[in-house]
């Protein structure tokens, strides 16, 4: 509670609301003070009292044998997300528990959610109200069922300030294309900060996968909790309901020359944005693959397996997965050479298979922290480009739908 | 300089002021302080013992974990000095300090009073959220 009046206290608010739901990110293994700090929970006696899903922790608890590092470090990690199970949080283990049927709160709901994309999906996609809680304030939350009654749990935080308006220079099939979303992401995280922009001139409609990839993009580059997509989010049928009737503070032009630049920086690897740069490693899944993108990977393949020595990997919720090995997908791509992890994610864990060469990713999560992480360069491309290039063993690009600078 | 104190406590170091906004989740190793972001213009800098200077915040919840984790290892910054009030900072500060009490004081201050802040100037912190450049 100690923390809870602490949290509300940086808020500047005057009084806690209660909350029906909480996802909590505590869960993953950073250290010791991680698991001293769920210790000192248990040891008091807590648990939570609202359903409490979590996120990923330290490794994959259904195929442990995935598990490349020190035996050690996984057993820490397993410690904590079994802590966490304990303090009475659904082991869920996924970064997208709004995939999830009983993850996922209805339009209105306050709530108390940690992980940055998780956080901007809840508030900006499903229209449920959360702050950008972190680790230790997500679990004091779902302990005391009560959050500040500050920021985005109130309706005038949510209003749009900023407006990004896509340039008529940025063409139409770039806007059908999947790769344009976490790039538009990465530029949306830069000139928002933790500002709620709305983004003018895309297609209405835009699936949630689009959408996902768009949030998680903007969390990495900046501290972004919300944003509205014109024609797509539930707060923003028209730019006028995003602004709440009132005026924009800042209204930016998006041309291409700035979508371009974010794009090329997503890639790290020499030479990785051209067709031909032979890579070792693609990572799709983060966040958490959809069962449609766990689909799209399959169409993509076609019946191919990846290149001898290149290793695919899909990470995935373990409900997905169930749903996935019901359905006979899970057991499809398996025997076309490709490795589904749940529970954690490659990039936090040592998973993949060591590589002199880059990693390909559809994610601009996952490119903006995998360098720093796990020490690969990396390439960025849509997940055609990505499941294409698995099977040559080299970059392939897709009909240039970006355009030549 | 006064600051809103979201964590309190007293320090003194060296400021390091931060070029790029930090995500202490993939942006610090907790073991021993250094920047490790690729993307980060300071990478392979230490926040060890600084006092660091970030005008803007960006990136993971899980920053409040590694916060507090650099705390129990010994290589936390001094003190956080930022542009804007942010939970995840100044709950990782609030969580050491509750396991280890040991405090990492978390202030926000204004743009122009962090501008006045040179990286390597020598500054404390105290209790309460004064900030004198020595």
């Amino acid at each position: 509670m100690r923390l809870v009046v602490r949290t509300a206290e940086i808020l500047g608010a005057e009084r806690l609301i209660p909350i029906t739901g909480a996802h909590v990110d505590s869960c993953l293994y950073h250290g010791e003070a991680t698991v001293d700090f769920a210790e000192r929970l248990i040891d008091g006696g807590a648990q939570v009292t609202v359903p409490t899903t979590l996120n990923v922790g330290g490794i994959d608890l259904l195929h442990p044998e995935l598990w490349r590092g020190d035996p050690v470090a996984a057993g820490r990690g397993r410690l904590l997300m079994d802590h966490y199970r304990m303090l009475g949080c659904k082991p869920t283990y996924t970064c997208a528990p709004y995939q999830l049927a009983d993850g996922r709160p209805s339009f209105g709901e306050q709530v108390a959610w940690a992980e940055s994309n998780a956080i901007v999906f809840c508030n900006s996609v499903v229209g449920a109200r959360t702050e950008r809680y972190g680790d230790f304030t997500d679990i004091a939350c779902a302990i005391t069922g009560r959050v500040p009654d500050a920021g985005l749990h109130r309706t005038d935080a949510r209003r749009a300030v900023l407006v990004l308006r896509l340039g008529p220079d940025v063409p139409a099939a770039l806007m059908r294309d999947d790769s344009l979303y976490p790039v538009l992401g990465i530029v949306l995280g830069r000139r928002a900060g933790s500002r709620v922009a709305a983004i003018d001139g895309l297609p209405p409609g835009l699936s949630e996968d689009r959408l996902k990839a768009l949030g998680a993009a903007a969390a990495s580059s900046g501290a972004v909790a919300m944003f509205h997509a014109v024609g797509s989010t539930p707060e923003a049928p028209t730019l006028d309901a995003a602004l709440q009737g009132r005026d924009a503070e800042e209204v930016v032009d998006i041309g291409m020359a700035e979508l371009r630049a974010a794009r090329d920086d997503l890639t790290t690897a020499d030479g990785g944005a051209d067709p031909g740069t032979p890579i070792g490693i693609v990572s799709l899944g983060t966040p958490h693959a959809s069962l449609a993108e766990l689909r799209a990977v399959e169409r993509e393949l076609a019946g191919a397996r990846p290149a001898p020595g290149v290793e695919l990997l899909v990470s995935t919720a373990r409900t997905l997965l169930e749903d996935a090995e019901e359905d006979g997908l899970a057991g499809r791509l398996r025997s076309l050479g490709v490795e589904l992890l749940v529970d954690t994610c490659s990039y936090i864990a040592p998973i993949l298979r060591p590589s002199p060469l880059p990693a390909m990713t559809d994610s601009g999560k996952w490119a903006y922290y995998a360098p720093g992480n796990i020490g690969v360069q990396v390439v960025f491309g849509s997940l055609r480009e990505c499941v294409r290039s698995a099977v040559e063993g080299r970059v392939w690009r897709d009909a240039d739908v970006w355009g030549a600078a | 300089m006064k600051g809103r104190v979201l964590a309190d406590g007293a320090a003194a170091g060296l400021a390091l002021v931060l070029d790029e906004p930090l995500s202490f989740w993939g942006g610090v190793d907790p073991g021993s302080g250094a920047i490790t972001d690729a993307r980060h213009p300071q990478l392979g800098t230490s926040v060890k013992g600084r006092v660091l200077v970030m005008r803007a915040v960006r990136g993971s919840s899980s920053s409040s974990s590694v916060l507090a984790e650099t705390v129990r290892a010994g290589c936390a910054p001094a003190a956080v000095l930022l542009g804007e009030p942010d939970l995840i900072l100044a709950v990782g500060a609030a969580a050491a300090e509750e396991l280890y009490g040991i405090r990492v004081p978390v202030l926000n201050l204004s743009p122009a009073e962090l501008d006045s802040i040179a990286d390597g100037a020598a500054v404390s912190v105290s209790e309460g959220g004064e900030v004198t450049l020595l």
